[in-house]
């Protein structure tokens, strides 16, 4: 079983809900986020191309932040969601410069934070909060091994990239174009 | 861009994130099970989506999270509503009663009790009413709140009750749609999105305005690769989701709708069956639009004739799954009416009213009165003062009431003192000396708000309201395909020394004699009783949060070559409008030139951003934390022009010579024309207690003071407007 997740970039609208959706369900503090929108405009008046995507931890299977922990804090648990066991964490920082994607950040109680993958609804059958409330339904999640679940599906006939492919991690978002 | 990087000025921010985030001891989540969920709707916005408020064990509320049996979200709030929460924590808010006085020459607000707050009201009301009549005290309303002050206006013997709804926003569709088909098209908008094959918006920026059910329809058509045709002079987040965005040059939509009438009627596109059966006046229109091609529009409108053409027919095509979308804020150029009025003739002639993918019949449940006296007939009301003029204003116009509030305007009957509940007059009327003037002038004015918005620096009273999470408020019975009804009931104890607007009410009313009005101790009783009528109760909307019932009207859509009467004079759609003849009115839409921007000057567009509403969201701790302030939009030709640089400061100076007071970033973008530049409407707050979004951005209404008035309903146009940058000491006004 690999947990992975698919952003409709086609439908996506930048309206930021899983980010406040997140904060709220994971009570992460004021001024900080676990995902967040990025916008792409490309080309010149009047032939423009914007892309909106959802983005946030890549949970890697090949993942630079588990290498580079001191402490073990930064481990892969079931599903292959890459977490950080904040009692264990000593707040060094390291992984936040070994991710290509800066989807960590120091949380002020001193320890490194970001996306679970909401595996705490997960462990009792929800969906993560980010994907229950999109109302683009923009956001498709489960495991990639099985060829039926809504991630999987969601791949089938679209195209489809990941962002930083040379960094080698990897990724497991997948971003439809 | 990464986490964190919502933690837009995180410098100033950190120590206060550091302290909550300590208070809240965890970052933990709490698990579903161990909290207690209670039904609302959602007052963020006008949309009133049906929720659950999760509160846990310390009675916190941690997350709101949308009821999956309400067709408004589907069980998907937007981020509004689902940091509705922030409202709720917000520490900016009104706490206790406030009454202004004058310490040592200088205005003060001292904090009093409800008690003093609400005997000063009552007594200004009876003073009022002896002086000059009740019919001179008026409400400014928006949202729940104003149900409950119009009961109480409507028993002391006033009708004089206004909201921007009208003439700040959908007016001239109501109208236009009304002349047409007879139906006005209310909120929610009855547009079969879900099933439709072609989406046509003037303007419209869906998913910027964050309309829930609507934004959800769209992306489901745009997953199944609908044609979706966007006209606007910026490339909006729809129109980039497009397959045709006709980026046309503003304040020409009008001469695009009747070239596409044109191009339906002389190529033989509309829809011949539907157009013989329900619509009278076809040879009229067909002979006002004859001159008016496609490259008589093209001078115009600068979208090329062959795109003209092509789009008619993607129309006509998906006749009758088809929408000409009404759009929602549509005071625009002063001839909105006639402009709606056009968008409701394409339909007609491709045949959407009434059919699948175009608009369906919609259908609200009724909700039963609760007994009271009858209302003294009000000495006289906001119409009787328009002397004729705006005929087709069937809700009352802020604006006028604002000049009837000035002696010197010389209006027959006077206003003399106000209510204000949940709006945010400052930042919502164009035209600030119209509505300072007014505000100066009145006698007295009492403001219920949540938060410390810039209309309560005007009033004589505060009285603190409690968030719509901690009160019972009226049901909602919105319409729609299916008629449901939503209850709000309070999440927790109001915070503070607020109180909800009911009992706010109920207390005023007492007050002034009206006793019999408020034949109830708990506005509970009332709401269970109505349920009750309606076959459910309290108890059990507690639990379900939403009900629906089965439509009593008949279907959704009319069946093929059904017989129907249209509610208009001919009991058809009329094309040629007997109901503006008959006022002396254009009966078909013609197409007049608006100003254009002088060398130098920008046309002023404002939008909505997907997470803010109006001007009440932007100080919401969750919502700031996703857009903290509006950035002006300047294509890259202007910014060379200006040297301008993307995240530079200006200030922004309109064509009467107002200058922003604060500086607003630049932000260079290819998604806007060259002739305008775009803002999001809500932020330049300048009132210091609202203490994270004080000075953040520019206030669009502000730059606002040309306004050109829609001579059918009174709307004010807003969009006649330009601005020129200020590139040299910004920030100087801000400090002053």
């Amino acid at each position: 079983m690999r947990y992975a997740m698919a952003i409709d970039t086609r439908k996506c609208v930048g309206c930021s809900d899983c980010v406040v959706a997140c904060q709220t369900e994971n009570n992460v503090p004021h001024g900080y986020c676990r995902d967040w929108i990025v916008e792409n405009v490309s080309g010149a008046y009047p032939i423009v191309e914007v892309e909106l995507r959802s983005e946030r931890c890549n949970h890697c299977e090949n993942s630079p932040c588990v290498r580079c922990c001191p402490t073990g804090a930064s481990h892969i648990v079931e599903g292959g969601i890459v977490m950080v066991t904040h009692d264990e964490c000593i707040g060094c920082g390291a992984c936040i410069q070994s991710c290509p994607y800066d989807a960590r950040y120091s949380h002020p109680d001193g320890y490194v934070d970001k996306c679970t993958f909401c595996q705490h609804r997960l462990q009792k059958g929800q969906n993560t909060a980010c994907v229950e409330v999109c109302p683009t339904k923009c956001l498709h999640f489960g495991d990639i091994e099985d060829p039926y679940s809504d991630v999987s599906l969601a791949l089938k006939n679209r195209t489809w990239k990941v962002l930083a492919p040379e960094a080698g991690t990897k990724p497991q978002l997948y971003f439809l174009t | 861009m990464g986490a964190g990087a919502t933690a837009i000025g995180l410098s100033t921010l950190n120590i206060a994130g550091l302290n909550l985030a300590k208070a809240a001891s965890s970052d933990i989540p709490v698990s579903d099970e161990e909290m207690t969920s209670f039904p609302t709707y959602c007052e963020v916005c006008f949309w009133k989506c049906a929720g659950w408020a999760y509160v846990d064990k310390n009675k916190n509320i941690r997350k709101i999270i949308g009821n999956t049996e309400d067709p408004h979200c589907n069980g998907r709030l937007c981020p509004r509503g689902t940091g509705g929460v922030g409202m709720y924590t917000d520490e900016d808010r009104l706490k206790t009663p406030l009454i202004r006085e004058t310490v040592n020459g200088e205005q003060v607000f001292r904090k009093a009790s409800w008690e003093e707050a609400l005997d000063l009201v009552a007594s200004k009301m009876k003073d009022v009413a002896y002086k000059y009549g009740p019919a001179s005290f008026a409400l400014f309303n928006h949202g729940a709140p104003g149900s409950h002050f119009k009961h109480l206006l409507h028993a002391y013997g006033s009708e004089n009750e206004g909201e921007p709804a009208w003439a700040q926003c959908r007016g001239p569709r109501e109208v236009g749609f009304s002349a047409t088909f007879g139906s006005w098209i209310g909120s929610p908008e009855p547009t079969d999105i879900r099933d439709t094959n072609c989406l046509v918006l003037i303007g419209s920026h869906i998913g910027e305005n964050m309309h829930n059910g609507q934004v959800q329809e769209v992306a489901d058509i745009i997953g199944r690769n609908a044609t979706i045709i966007t006209v606007d002079p910026r490339l909006s987040t729809v129109a980039a989701k497009s397959k045709y965005w006709l980026p046309i040059k503003p304040a020409t939509d009008l001469a695009l709708l009747l070239t596409w009438i044109h191009v339906l009627i002389y190529d033989n596109l509309y829809n011949k069956d539907y157009v013989e059966q329900y619509t009278m006046g076809f040879d009229l229109l067909k002979e006002h639009v004859k001159d008016m091609t496609p490259e008589w529009a093209y001078g115009i409108t600068t979208i090329d004739p062959a795109t003209i053409r092509k789009t008619a027919r993607e129309m006509a095509n998906a006749a009758p799954s088809v929408i000409v979308h009404p759009g929602r804020h549509v005071v625009w150029y002063g001839d909105d009416s006639q402009r709606e009025r056009a968008i409701a003739i394409l339909n007609a002639l491709l045949g959407s009213w009434g059919k699948r993918g175009g608009f369906y019949f919609k259908e609200s449940v009724a909700i039963p009165k609760y007994p009271h006296p009858a209302y003294p007939h009000p000495e006289w009301s906001w119409k009787d003062n328009l002397d004729g003029k705006y005929p087709l204003s069937s809700m009352a116009i802020t604006t006028e009431m604002l000049a009837a509030s000035i002696p010197e305007m010389g209006y027959k009957h006077q206003i003399k003192a106000w209510i204000v509940a949940g709006t945010n007059l400052p930042l919502t009327i164009p035209n600030k000396d119209l509505f300072k003037n007014a505000a100066e002038a009145v006698e007295f004015i009492a403001v219920v708000d949540t938060m410390p918005m810039e209309i309560t620096g005007y009033a004589d009273v505060v009285l603190p309201e409690c968030t719509y999470l901690e009160r019972y408020d009226t049901l909602r019975a919105a319409p729609h395909r299916e008629p449901n009804v939503a209850l709000r009931m309070p999440a927790v104890e109001p915070k503070y020394e607020t109180k909800p607007s009911w009992w706010i009410a109920k207390q005023l009313g007492e007050r002034l004699g009206l006793a019999d009005y408020y034949n109830y101790d708990d506005y509970a009783d009332v709401l269970d009783w109505q349920l009750k009528k309606m076959g459910t109760s309290l108890e059990e909307m507690r639990r379900i949060g939403i009900k629906k019932f089965d439509r009593q009207s008949g279907p959704l859509y009319l069946a093929d070559g059904e017989e129907y009467h249209f509610n208009t004079n001919s009991g058809k759609i009329e094309l040629y409008s007997t109901e503006f003849a008959d006022l002396g009115f254009d009966p078909m839409p013609v197409f007049t030139k608006h100003p254009e921007p002088e060398d130098g000057f920008y046309r002023l567009i404002y939008g909505r951003a997907p997470m803010h509403t109006f001007s009440r969201t932007s100080n919401n701790h969750n919502l700031f934390d996703l857009m903290n302030e509006n950035a002006v939009w300047v294509n890259p030709k202007v910014a060379e022009l200006w040297d301008l640089k993307n995240g530079q400061m200006v200030h922004l100076k309109n064509q009467d010579g107002i200058t922003s007071t604060f500086p607003v970033k630049v932000r260079v973008t290819e998604r806007i024309r060259w002739d305008s530049v775009y803002m999001v409407h809500g932020f330049g707050h300048d009132n210091k207690k609202l203490t994270r979004s004080f000075g953040r951005g520019a206030s669009d209404t502000q730059l606002i003071t040309n306004v050109m008035v829609d001579p059918m309903m009174g709307g004010t146009g807003m969009r006649g407007n330009f601005v020129t940058f200020i590139t040299d000491k910004p920030g100087k006004e801000a400090e002053a």
